[in-house]
This record gives structure tokens, sequence and C-alpha cells, in this order.
């Protein structure tokens, strides 16, 4: 194992989700796209604490920061659904294009 | 060696059951290849001696998809698969540019000359995390707990149920009620 074989891992399972999170037309699918990058964040945090800097716990607290960031996007993201859902009856994101410029 | 082996199976699995979660038909499927997903990357975060990190992620995100699922399937146009449908839109758009992403991260990755230290790793990496959180990195800690208890307040204030005051306006002078779904008493 090496940092290139981590950050390889990392940049495919980030494309996996930027792809998700782009194509999917359902706001909770968008979410799992954006779940998917977040998790190549923490593949690409271990690796680097690991490989680069393992006297220095910065890449321990990045991994913590994005957990973090996950559970925020979770939680945040639902309510945000379950407000427009309520709201206007809409779960795609085709009907919800107020801001398209 | 065994390393070697469980990193490049966990790799591809992981990898294998991300392209599989907008993939699938059923949302429940797809929810649960989200979290073998998961618990592959984790797998992979143990391997570098982040035991704490790695059962962190792997207890957090079975608990997250199991609550997930719950939601995919109240808020899922097709919840269990059975009528199928398109669910994309500006598929090939989408396509492109990730696999665009892709190569270019693959070009950095091997182009750049990471920094490899040789330095000791430490012992006990989680007492090594819990004392720069509680020390040096003390102010990440301040702000992820504000960021957290701002969410919770965001998060019931926007599920919370609509009320007198969205119906009828600020003022409770609205004729008519202003609901999403017309229909009931009183229209």
């Amino acid at each position: 194992m090496s940092v290139q074989d981590y950050l390889l891992f990392a940049a495919a399972l980030f494309s996996v989700g930027l792809y998700g999170a782009l194509s999917q037309q359902s706001i909770v699918m968008i979410m799992m796209g954006l779940e998917l990058m977040l998790n190549a964040v923490i593949v690409g945090a271990a690796a680097f604490w690991y490989f680069s800097s393992p006297r220095q716990a910065d890449g321990q607290v990045l991994v913590l920061i994005a957990v973090t960031v996950m559970a925020v996007e979770m939680a945040a993201g639902f309510a945000v659904t379950t407000a427009v859902f309520r709201a206007r009856d809409v779960d795609m994101t085709d009907m919800t294009a107020d801001l398209k410029g | 060696m065994w390393q070697q082996i469980v990193f490049w199976l966990c790799a591809a699995g992981a990898v294998a059951s991300g392209v599989a979660v907008f993939r699938v038909d059923s949302m429940a499927r797809a929810t649960f290849a989200l979290l073998a997903s998961f618990v592959f990357a984790a797998v992979t975060v143990l391997l570098v001696d982040l035991a704490y990190l790695g059962v962190l992620v792997l207890l957090m995100m079975i608990m997250e998809m199991v609550i997930m699922v719950l939601f995919m399937v109240m808020y899922m146009m097709n919840p269990a698969g059975l009528m199928p449908m398109t669910m994309v839109h500006n598929q090939k758009g989408a396509l492109g540019i990730s696999a665009g992403t892709f190569a270019v991260l693959t070009a950095v990755v091997y182009l750049v000359d990471w920094p490899s230290s040789g330095a000791a790793r430490p012992a006990d990496p989680a007492h090594a995390l819990g004392e720069a959180i509680m020390g040096s990195k003390m102010l990440v800690m301040i702000v992820v707990g504000l960021a957290l208890f701002a969410t919770i307040v965001t998060t019931v204030v926007l599920a919370t149920h609509r009320g007198r005051y969205d119906r009828y306006g600020d003022r409770l002078d609205r004729r008519s009620p202003d609901d999403p779904v017309r229909g009931g008493v009183g229209r």
C-alpha cells in the first residue's frame, strides 16, 4: 500500500459520488452522491496522516471534521427535503429550479 | 502482503457498491449498497492503524444508513423499484464531467511527488487525536460543537409542521389558507 493507492481509491470514490450528485433527480439520491464524495475525503485524509505526517494528528482531525460534515449534511438535507416537500409537494430537483439563471 | 490484498479487495468493493447505488432500482437496495461502500472504505481506514476512527466511521455509517432507508422510502419517486422510470437528468454530461474529474485526479495522484515521512508512528493514534483536539486543535472541536448545535436548531425549524402563520399569513389575515395541496374543509 502506498499513498498513491489510497489517493487513487479516493479519486474513484469522489468521481462516482460526483456522477451521482450531478445526474440524479431525486434530492435524496443527490445526498447519497455527496456522502460518497465526503467518504473519499475520509479515505484521503487517513492516508495522508499515515503516509505523510503521522507525528501530527492533523489528518485524524480532518477525518473527524469530514465525519461531522457527513452527519450535518444528512440531517440538514433531510430537513430541507421535508420542508420543500411540505411546502410544495416536490421531491425532484427539476421542480425546484427557482434560482436557475 | 495480506494488507495489500485486503486493501485492493475493499477498494474495488467500495467503488463497485458506490456505482451500484446509482444503478439499482430499489431504493432500499441503493441505501444498503451505499452502506456496503462505507463499510469497505472504513476497512481501508482500519488498515492504516486508525482503529478508533475506522470503528467510528463504521458505527456511524451503519446507523446513518438504517435511518436513511426510511427517508429513501418516504421521499423516493420509485421507492420499491416496482415502477420502472428514469431518475436521472443530463446523464451524458454528468458521466463526462465525473470521468474527466477522475482522469485529472489520477494524473495528479501519479504526477505529484507526495511527501513521505519516515518518522515513527505514534503507538496509540487515538491518544494522539484526543490530545490534539483537547490541545492545539481545540478550536476545531469548538466549531464542530457549535455547528452541530446549529444543525439541531435548523433541522427542527425546517421540519416542524406548517402552522397557522404558514397557512394564514404573518397577520393571520388570509381568507383561505395557502396550502400546497388543495382540498379539504373550507375550500
